[in-house]
This record gives structure tokens, C-alpha cells and sequence, in this order.
């Protein structure tokens, strides 16, 4: 039986599952179990220390350092950790530990030991300002050891978060503050409806598949998280000129499903990627350097980028407006190759 | 604290040797003069280019890996630094998979894959060291949350640095294990110097050990160059641990003979102090110790002494005569399972 869920409601069946199912998981994070607190900074973990007590839904001190340390330890000595920062941009104090320790400990030993713990990351613009809106999935593609998942929606969300759970790898799993569907006084201005059918049996989703969201000819758009959504909205307005747009959604960025970007772009000929990071060095251009390397005789143009400018998150509302893509922006970029 | 290596030393600590007994006395001068001639070899094949990389001597420093390893039980787990090699030694890595991993050999302790800086091997409780320092320090925390959850029985040591001490990962490393009562033994090796810095220069309390109070924890400080006031402080705190009661921090008081790394030649310490911390010994403080309480004699340690010999030969002949990983092997073990 399916029901429509919220990606909160969905990430919050992935953990009680996966608690249920081995006693070795547990949640650990700041400001994630006190009853009467949030049940972390957006919800996901509200009301689970009811049923499974503070012991598996461990508030840590504020100390960032220290939550990844002991998440990855835990997990070496044989537990199946689920951290939660409360904003990715926490993730910078941590970083020697996500880096350092988590990335490389599996490596350094030849593949003798492995670090079996998922940090799970709110990210996304949402008028917090610089240090409390930054998207950073592309920091970490950059770093061998570390997988990465980011689901937009909660289907993905559900069978990603215990697809990582079960991984024997570290995971980054990426969740946009925009698409979680919070309720109450946690809810967020300017949300986007992610909700979806959610199976109440268990599933997983391997890593490295992406979905085709929009079957289209003529361009593909590449999207993560909540570019995804952005953009579809572009596809309607361009479907409008007649111009039907592929979005294709990779679901995770490492692994990431090559085989699906390649054969869209040789369906179509032409990529648009979209980011709600800063251009440099990011993950679009990783994407943009690869399509032209191995689909250079496919593609009939350009590949460009639609992303957030080289500069921190803005806080006035209108400047972060022009800080983010949307799909007036990418209907630009499709227009400038077509 | 700070003790000479003295027959009056010797006349005190009498009793506590008899009660300790011969066997685990020789095991422990056995194990120091491991890791102390493994150094003197290494740094000798180093310096000719057999191993590559960089080394961090553990030389002078003995008393503490091997109080700490033969303190805690063989299936305990440690956690170490970038100065890792006694530590290794002490924890019964055998010395032949060492020396093949300084020779970056595939039969090395981590095939190749992490070199002097990173030896260790969970099948013998030694989680690959950690170089960043103070990184190890809430790993091994977590380590612990585990061991408690899992309800193993196992306590954990973490060794790391007065240097460490300064680092925010030790204060919260330490919180965490401390609000937890988490079973692991804070082990501060207090060489005096934070590569060329002088602790002093870097932390206004008097001992590290002074530290714990601001966790709420116990911390002693004991001379790290007495093998068995080691043994004994971590034999407690270690006890104390696995019945639940959380950590404690033990500074050892102790002292490298040599630079911090290979191309050091500690020119920021006087030759006095050198020399003071030499007079102290701990291999030499502890076999002058067991002879004068009449448990060995010269010809014991003689045999001891040649036994270490021969199994650092037939490790140096094993690590020569090892095969290299291939180049492409560095594509390897990335991740575990089907993507490594």
C-alpha cells in the first residue's frame, strides 16, 4: 500500500525501518531526541526518541568535531550510525574528521577496515544568510571514500536513506531544507511540494541510478535536489514553444549513473546543467568536463551551466533571489543552444 | 613524580615487582627492546633508502606503548598517532607485516596503502593510526559508544600528544566520552615538545592531566619512563572503565631521544636535557630493576636481547623479499565492496 508522504515523513520511516530491522543503527545529532525539542533542526527525528529512547536517539554536546569523530568510530567498532548536522554548512567543523578519517581510514588500511556510517545534511538557500543556506554537495565529490546521495523526493528518499544505511561505505546524504515538507513552525517559506507515493513495504534504490524525469528530444537538463524541480517548471515553459526538454535526475553523485547522462545526451545533443552552487570548481563542471570528454561528437553545442554566482549565500530576499537558479534562468541557457 | 632510575627506586618499588611477577617483567623488557632496536633499524634503513616516505621515531618513548598494551587486555582496542611504530609493537602487530609496510611491500599491516604513518591492523585492536593530530581522540570515543552498545567488554586506549591536548577534537572527544561514560583510557604521551614547541610555551596548567577536571573525569599524571607506574595507572583506569564508571586521562611523563621526524636534529632542546632524560632510560631503568630484585640474570636478557635480533632479521629479510603493489593497485580500496 502506497501513501503520499512528505520526504520528512519518508526519512522518518527510512530510520524507524531501519532501527526495527537491526539494532545495530541509531541516530545520533544535535538537538535530535529531547522531547520537547525539534527532533533535529527540521524534523526528521521528532518523536523518535519516544519509541526508542535516548540511547538510539543520541544528542550529542555542540560539537561537531566530536559527532562525526564518534559516528565514525562507532561505526569502525561495529554500529551502524545515522548522524544529522543541522546545517551543512556545520559540516566545514567536521571537516578533518569527514576528510581525514571517514574518507580515507577504509584506503590507508588497504581495504582491511570501513566506516559504515550516513551524515545526513540539510542544505539549500532559504533567507538564513551565509552561514546557514550553503549548498556543498560538490565539496565532497571531490573527496575519494565519501558516497553522496541526494534525493528530491520522498520515494528517493526513503529507498536511498536505507540503501546508505545498509552501504558499508561512508555516505554524505544530502536533503534540501526546501523539499522536506516540514510542518508546523518548522515549515519553510517558499517550500516546494516533494511529497509522493511512498510504499509501506520495504524497498531500497542502488546508488548510481539515476531517473529520467521528463522524457524530451531536444535538450537535457541535469538538475540535483531542488534544481530537479526547477528544472521541470523550465521543461513547461519551453514545451510551450515547442522545445521539450529530457530531465533527467541522478539521484546520487557518487556513484553517478554516467550511462544515463551519455544516453541522454546523445538523444538530445545539447546539455543544460543546473546547480544551486557556486560555478567554480563545482559539480556542474565536473558534469560539463565529462559530457565533453566522452559525448563530444553527440553534443550539437555548447554545454552551459545555470548556477548560484561565486559569492556566499545573500541574505536580502531579493538578492537571494538572483543568487539562485530558477527556471526563467534555465529557459535562458536552453535558448542560447537551441 | 618524576623518579631517578636509582636503587632507592628500586628498594621501594620492590614489592610491586615480585607481585607483578618474572614473566610479565621480561615480556615487558622484551616488548621495549622491540619497538626501541625496530627503531634503531629503521631509521638505519631509512637513512639508506630502503624505506621511503617519512618516519616518526618512537625511540625513548617505550615505556608508555608497552605499560599501555600489556595493561589492557589483548582484544582491547587502541587508537594511535603519527608517531604509531611502538604503539604497534606493543599491541602484537607482528613486526615482520611492520617493517613490510614501511617497506610499502603487499604484505605489509595495510598492503602498502598507509606506510609508517598509518600501521595498525584490527585484528590485533589497533585501528590504522591517525596523523592528524587529535584526530584519533574522538574516533576512539566512538569506538567506545560501540564497544558499550554492543556490550563487548572491550575498553579502548587512545594515545595521542601533549600537543593533542591543545586541539579542539580532544575537548570533544573527551566530553563526549566522559557525559557518556564511555570505556576508554585518555593515554597523553607528554614528550615535553609539540614538534619544536615546548608544552610550556602552549598551556598554561601545570600538567595535562590537569585537563580531566574540566571533564569531570580522573587524571593522574604518572613518569612515563617507568613501564610498570604505567602499567599500574592504566591497569586502573582500565578497570574502572569496563565496569562502566567512563574514562580517565593518564599523562605519561616521557621523552623521544630522537629529532620529531626524519629530518630533525632537535636543535630547540639542550644537550643536558637530552642527556637527563637518557640517564632515565626506561629499558635500562627496568632491567637494572629486575636484576637487582634478583628475577633475571645477565644471561637472560642476553638471550632476550638476541631473540629480538634475530626476529627483526628474519622481519627485515621478510619485508626485502616482499612484493610490490602493482601501480594500478592504487586504484584499490577506495570502498569496500563491489565499488572497491
Amino acid at each position: 500500500m502506497a501513501r503520499t508522504l512528505t520526504i520528512v515523513e519518508a526519512l522518518k520511516e527510512a530510520i524507524r525501518e531501519e532501527m526495527d530491522r537491526d539494532p545495530r543503527v541509531f541516530c545520533i545529532g544535535e538537538d535530535i531526541g529531547t522531547p520537547g525539542g525539534w527532533g533535529g533542526a527540521f524534523t526528521v527525528t521528532n518523536g523518535l526518541s519516544d519509541e526508542y529512547g535516548l540511547d538510539r536517539i543520541l544528542d550529542t554536546p555542540i560539537a561537531e568535531i566530536g559527532l562525526a569523530g564518534v559516528a565514525i568510530g562507532a561505526s569502525i567498532g561495529g554500529l551502524r550510525p545515522i548522524a544529522d548536522v543541522q546545517y551543512g554548512d556545520f559540516l566545514f567543523c567536521m571537516m578533518d574528521q569527514l576528510a581525514n578519517q571517514a574518507a580515507k581510514l577504509t584506503y590507508m588500511s588497504g581495504g582491511k577496515i570501513n566506516v559504515p556510517m550516513v551524515m545526513r545534511v540539510p542544505v539549500g538557500a532559504t533567507t538564513r544568510a551565509a552561514q546557514h543556506s550553503q549548498s556543498l554537495e560538490g565539496l565532497f565529490i571531490h573527496i575519494p571514500g565519501l558516497k553522496v546521495a541526494a534525493p528530491c523526493t520522498a520515494y528517493d528518499a526513503k529507498g536511498l536513506l536505507k540503501t546508505a544505511v545498509r552501504d558499508d561505505n561512508p555516505v554524505m546524504f544530502f536533503e534540501h531544507k526546501l523539499l522536506y515538507g516540514s510542518r508546523g513552525n518548522r515549515a519553510e517559506a517558499g517550500a516546494l511540494n516533494a511529497s509522493g507515493e511512498v510504499p509501506e513495504e520495504d524497498y531500497t534504490i542502488p546508488f548510481g541510478r539515476g531517473v529520467v524525469r521528463r522524457e524530451g528530444t531536444d535538450v537535457t537538463i541535469l538538475g540535483k535536489l531542488i534544481t530537479v524541480y526547477r528544472a521541470m517548471e523550465a521543461a513547461e515553459i519551453l514545451a510551450k514553444d515547442g522545445i521539450e526538454a529530457e530531465v533527467i535526475d541522478p539521484r546520487t553523485l557518487v556513484p553517478f549513473d554516467w550511462d544515463m547522462l551519455m544516453t541522454s545526451i546523445k538523444k538530445t545533443g545539447r546539455l543544460v546543467i543546473v546547480d544551486e552552487e557556486p560555478a567554480t570548481g563545482g559539480w556542474a563542471a565536473e558534469i560539463a568536463a565529462r559530457a565533453v570528454e566522452k559525448a563530444f561528437d553527440w553534443l550539437d553545442a555548447p554545454v552551459l551551466r545555470v548556477t548560484a554566482p561565486d559569492t556566499p549565500v545573500p541574505f536580502a530576499p531579493e538578492m537571494e533571489q538572483f543568487y539562485l537558479p530558477d527556471a526563467r534562468k534555465i529557459v535562458v541557457a536552453v535558448r542560447q543552444i537551441i | 613524580m618524576i623518579r631517578d632510575c636509582d636503587s632507592t627506586t628500586t628498594a621501594q618499588s620492590g614489592d610491586r615487582e615480585n607481585i607483578l611477577g618474572k614473566e610479565i617483567l621480561l615480556k615487558m623488557y622484551r616488548m621495549m627492546v622491540l619497538a626501541r632496536r625496530f627503531e634503531e633499524r629503521v631509521n638505519l634503513l631509512f637513512v639508506s633508502s630502503e624505506v621511503p616516505g617519512t618516519v616518526h621515531l618512537y625511540t625513548g618513548q617505550e615505556a608508555v606503548a608497552v605499560g599501555v598494551c600489556l595493561a589492557i587486555r589483548p582484544d582491547d582496542w587502541i587508537t594511535s598517532t603519527h608517531r604509531p611504530h611502538g604503539h604497534a609493537v606493543a599491541k602484537g602487530i607482528p613486526v615482520r607485516e611492520l617493517m613490510a609496510e614501511l617497506f610499502a611491500r603487499t604484505t605489509g599491516c595495510c598492503r602498502g596503502y598507509g606506510g609508517s604513518m598509518h600501521v595498525g591492523d584490527m585484528a590485533y585492536g589497533m585501528l590504522p593510526a591517525i596523523a592528524i593530530v587529535g584526530g584519533n581522540i574522538p574516533v576512539a570515543a566512538g569506538l567506545a559508544l560501540a564497544c558499550k552498545r554492543l556490550a563487548n567488554g572491550k575498553v579502548v586506549a587512545c594515545f595521542f600528544g601533549d600537543g593533542a591536548s591543545s586541539e579542539g577534537a580532544f575537548h570533544e572527544g573527551v566530553n563526549m566520552a566522559a557525559i557518556w561514560d564511555l570505556p576508554v583510557v585518555f593515554v597523553c604521551e607528554n614528550n615535553l615538545y609539540g614538534a619544536s614547541t615546548h608544552v610550556k610555551r602552549v598551556m598554561r596548567v601545570e600538567h595535562v592531566a590537569d585537563r580531566a577536571a574540566a571533564y569531570g573525569i580522573p587524571g593522574v599524571t604518572v613518569d612515563g619512563m617507568d613501564v610498570v607506574a604505567v602499567h599500574d595507572a592504566v591497569a586502573e583506569a582500565a578497570d574502572r572503565a569496563r565496569s562502566g564508571m567512563g574514562p580517565a586521562l593518564v599523562e605519561c611523563e616521557t621523552y623521544r631521544f630522537v629529532g620529531h621526524s626524519r629530518t630533525d636534529p632537535g636543535l630547540y632542546r639542550t644537550k643536558e636535557e637530552v642527556e637527563y632524560f637518557k640517564s632515565r632510560d626506561s629499558i635500562k631503568c627496568l632491567r637494572a630493576r629486575v636484576a637487582d630484585a634478583g628475577m633475571a640474570t645477565e644471561d637472560e636478557f642476553t638471550e632476550i636481547d638476541q631473540s629480538v635480533e634475530r626476529e627483526l632479521e628474519e622481519a627485515i629479510e621478510f619485508a626485502r623479499k616482499s612484493p610490490h603493489p602493482l601501480p594500478e593497485d592504487c586504484l584499490k580500496h577506495v570502498f569496500v565492496g563491489k565499488e572497491g
